[in-house]
């Protein structure tokens, strides 16, 4: 370590960090890669339309369900529309039978984002995780 | 205070010290397995059901929280009452109460449903709810009682010396009037629904914690070889028998005031005649091994001073302090709920039936390292902090035999030893 | 996080208050409530048992309430009497005396001083504006004190790990859970499960309606022939009335 002296430490790790990321970029650039790093999140059932577009969805999604679940439980307030039960059904992703998968499945709708976030969804310890007239 | 005594921290370098903090760290791996497995498979590989919902992890908890606050009462009798004598024993008094709260609260939470949902409960409060009462009166306790421990060790904390001991006095009743309040408070199952509960637990309290606080002292002195007088354990032998009778007495009326009113025949039948193995758990092992023998050991003339009396006296207590919460929390939940009055009642639910519990082992592990995770911190506490005096011979605490000279005025046990 | 969606339901909740006072008192018949209106705190949904007309050995109701809510039934071969929950069961009454014997269903009674609610520590145990009580399982931390606290036994408390719950009924492990008189049914305008079938399949002893509302046929009957509540004496001012006890 005493190698290099102390203060030149921060420029060296910068040095690394652009050496990483000028390795990284062309292997990123490629549609393979990329879709091997990020998430597929499958499309919705064609027709269906959502409650805002997906880079608002993606930022709120979480913040529309806790605030419905509380209005539902504790107030009453349905909103159909807004629903969990709507998200699972535009959002159903069958497998290669024709099933509806449930969130035990990484192909499930929440799970495709989940898993590459590692945030855990708490929803599917209560709620059913596919609609209940689903294929299965 | 009338002189100072010297302070000694347990020598972290021990030996024993490390075999003794390796065995209670088996104790609570085990205890934190047992609750990973409970989380993970859910309730039913407990003895729980939805009849006995609260189990022996209860049992546990509800022990090592009332003991607490019973724990600090050496400390109080010295800040509060004003007796020299305890004063070098305050620390280790207060010490010995946060540890066993943390203790009894661990196991409370890991019994939870929703171990994982702690956050919810402190971000979501009921004010109507006595249990949410009592997590304020947890954190509040710990709190005071951290704050005179301070004020007790560090000179800068000296002005908040006599406020931190009467608060957490004050606060000790509180809590455990609250602790009895969540039973006191279920107006609809038979058991409970007393306010006697509330002054029975204070009672409760002073005997398992001081049972719990003079075995601590006795093994920790005899293991880091303090010299320990037989003054202050002959007060402590006498005061616990004083603070037993007291139980008892709560204990006695409230079955007989239940035995006065019809309308409680059949819970009281249940616990004292027909209950089976908790009727035999209360009358062999509250009543007789839990009140009636250690009562002998520590009150008859001719075993004050006796250490090995009292320290069975204090073991005693302790096993007969578990099994009477045992009593009280299963017994209530065993004997069945009276919806219809005068009829005789059967369902797909249990009703008009005894509801069996057996605890599962993963319960006895839960529990267990709750008891564990207690000591850990008493014992690194006391190596840590300057907590144990380090001599507790009587020449060195009360080199003016004031305590002789009080037992005299009392006109007991002087010169009995 | 939550503090703007509980403003959002209070001021919702004021907003109700304020329409029925413009309004003024109207008769509560159950009707499917438009998306967006909360539940209406001038209604007190309760049943009504005739146990004269309840048969001993049918369970058309528990059966019912089973199905509804996905719950095992007390027939299925793994059924566990023990840990399983039921939200609805019949009690079986013999009178020493007599020898009379009367088999009412007993639920959550959905009393207006819910014991539960007052013990619950998160506030997880609720009472909804029209007087449902029930748990907000977003919020238990399964502690069990509403199931110490509950007079009537009506709650359970899920002992392991669910899958494929109804949708209407989000149940799981370390939650309790309990009869909330079908409140997706009554918000879409329907009666709860049990009374459904007790009305189609069972002796016809249920009877769900408005305890506010003078003119409902709940209490018609009630005025005719008067109630019976359990446990009265703990003045916990009971949702659910029983005839011929």
């Amino acid at each position: 370590m005493s190698a290099w002296p102390q203060r030149r430490r921060p420029a060296l790790a910068l040095a690394a960090l652009l050496l990483a990321l000028a390795l990284a970029l062309p292997v990123l650039a490629t549609p393979a890669a990329a879709a091997e790093l990020f998430p597929q999140v499958p499309a919705a059932a064609p027709g269906t339309e959502c409650l805002a577009p997906p880079g608002e969805m993606r930022r709120t999604h979480m913040d529309r369900l806790t605030h419905r679940r509380t209005e539902a439980v504790r107030a009453g307030i349905r909103q159909p529309a807004e629903s969990l039960t709507r998200c699972l059904s535009c959002h159903a992703v069958t497998d290669t039978h024709g099933q509806v998968v449930t969130a035990e499945d990484p192909r499930h709708f929440c799970r495709e984002c989940h898993d590459f976030a590692a945030v855990t969804v708490d929803c599917f310890s209560c709620h059913a995780s596919r609609p209940e007239d689903a294929p299965r | 205070m009338p002189h100072a005594v010297p302070y000694r921290p347990l020598n972290g370098h021990a030996r024993g010290f490390w075999l003794v903090l390796g065995l209670l760290g088996l104790a609570i791996a085990g205890g934190l397995g047992a609750a990973h497995l409970m989380h993970h498979e859910g309730h039913i590989i407990t003895g729980m059901t939805n009849q006995v919902v609260w189990g022996l992890p209860h049992v546990f908890a509800v022990f090592l929280i009332v003991a607490a606050s019973g724990a600090l009462n050496v400390a109080s009798i010295g800040a509060v009452f004003e007796r020299p004598l305890y004063k070098p024993l305050a620390r280790l008094s207060a010490l010995l109460a946060m540890a066993l709260l943390i203790g009894g609260l661990s196991v409370l939470v890991l019994d939870l449903g929703r171990p994982d949902r702690l956050t919810v409960a402190m971000t979501h409060y009921n004010f109507k709810s006595i249990f949410a009462w009592n997590i304020f009166l947890y954190t509040g306790f710990l709190v005071l009682v951290g704050a005179y421990l301070w004020a007790m060790i560090d000179r800068a904390g000296a002005r908040v010396y006599k406020p931190a001991a009467y608060g957490a006095f004050v606060w000790r009743l509180v809590l455990t009037t609250g602790t009895g309040a969540i039973f006191g408070f279920l107006v609809a199952r038979q058991a409970y629904d007393a306010a006697i509960l509330a002054p029975l637990f204070i009672a409760m309290s002073l005997v398992y914690g001081k049972a719990i606080f003079v075995l601590f002292l006795m093994a920790v002195c005899r293991a880091s070889g303090r010299p320990l007088g037989g003054v202050v354990l002959r007060r402590l032998q006498r005061l616990m028998g004083i603070v037993l009778g007291a139980m008892l007495y709560f204990v006695a009326v409230h079955h007989l005031t239940n035995l006065y009113a019809s309308e409680h025949h059949g819970i009281e039948a249940f616990l004292l005649r027909d209950g089976g193995p908790l009727t035999t758990l209360f009358w062999g092992g509250h009543v007789l091994l839990g009140g009636l023998v250690p009562l002998y050991l520590l009150l008859a003339p001719r075993l004050g001073g006796n250490r090995r009396a009292l320290s069975a006296a204090a073991v005693l207590l302790i096993l007969g302090g578990l099994t009477q919460v045992y009593g009280l929390i299963i017994g209530g939940q065993s004997a069945p709920l009276v919806l219809f009055p005068g009829f005789e009642v059967s369902s797909a639910f249990a009703d008009g039936v005894v509801a069996s519990y057996v605890p599962s082992p993963w319960e006895v592990l839960l529990g267990l390292a709750g008891v564990a995770i207690g000591l850990v911190v008493a014992v690194v506490g006391c190596a840590a902090l300057p907590i144990l005096p380090a001599d507790l011979s009587d020449a060195a605490i009360d080199p003016d035999h004031v305590a002789d000279t009080l037992d005299e005025q009392d006109g007991a046990l002087a010169g009995t030893t | 996080m939550s503090q703007p969606a509980r403003r959002d339901v209070l001021k919702s909740l004021a907003l109700g208050g304020g329409l029925t006072l413009i309004v003024g008192p109207v008769a509560h018949a159950l009707a499917p409530r438009p998306p967006g209106q909360p539940a209406d705190p001038a209604t007190r949904w309760a049943l009504l048992v005739d146990t004269r007309a309840c048969k001993v050995d049918c369970a058309a109701c528990v059966d019912a309430c089973n199905r509804e809510m996905g719950l095992k039934q007390p027939t299925d071969p793994d059924f566990d009497p023990a840990h399983d929950a039921q939200y609805i069961r019949k009690v079986t009454l013999r009178d020493p005396d007599t020898g009379h014997t009367t088999a009412p269903p007993v639920m959550c009674q959905h009393c207006a001083k819910p014991p539960c609610v007052d013990v619950c520590p998160t506030g997880a145990s609720m009472q909804r504006a029209d007087h449902i009580v029930q748990v907000d399982k977003h919020l238990c931390i399964g502690c069990r004190y509403c199931m110490m606290a509950c007079p009537y036994k009506a709650r359970s408390f899920v002992h392991q790990d669910l899958t494929d719950q109804k949708p209407h009924n989000p149940r799981g492990k370390g939650c309790v859970e309990s009869c909330n008189l079908c409140v997706h049914r009554i918000d879409r305008g329907e009666p709860p499960a049990c009374v459904a079938a007790c009305q189609r399949d069972g002796g016809g002893a249920m009877v769900f309606g408005d305890l506010a509302d003078p003119n409902s046929d709940l209490n018609r009957r009630l005025a005719e022939a008067g109630g019976h509540r359990i446990r009265a004496d703990l003045g916990l001012d009971t949702g659910v009335y029983y005839q011929g006890l």
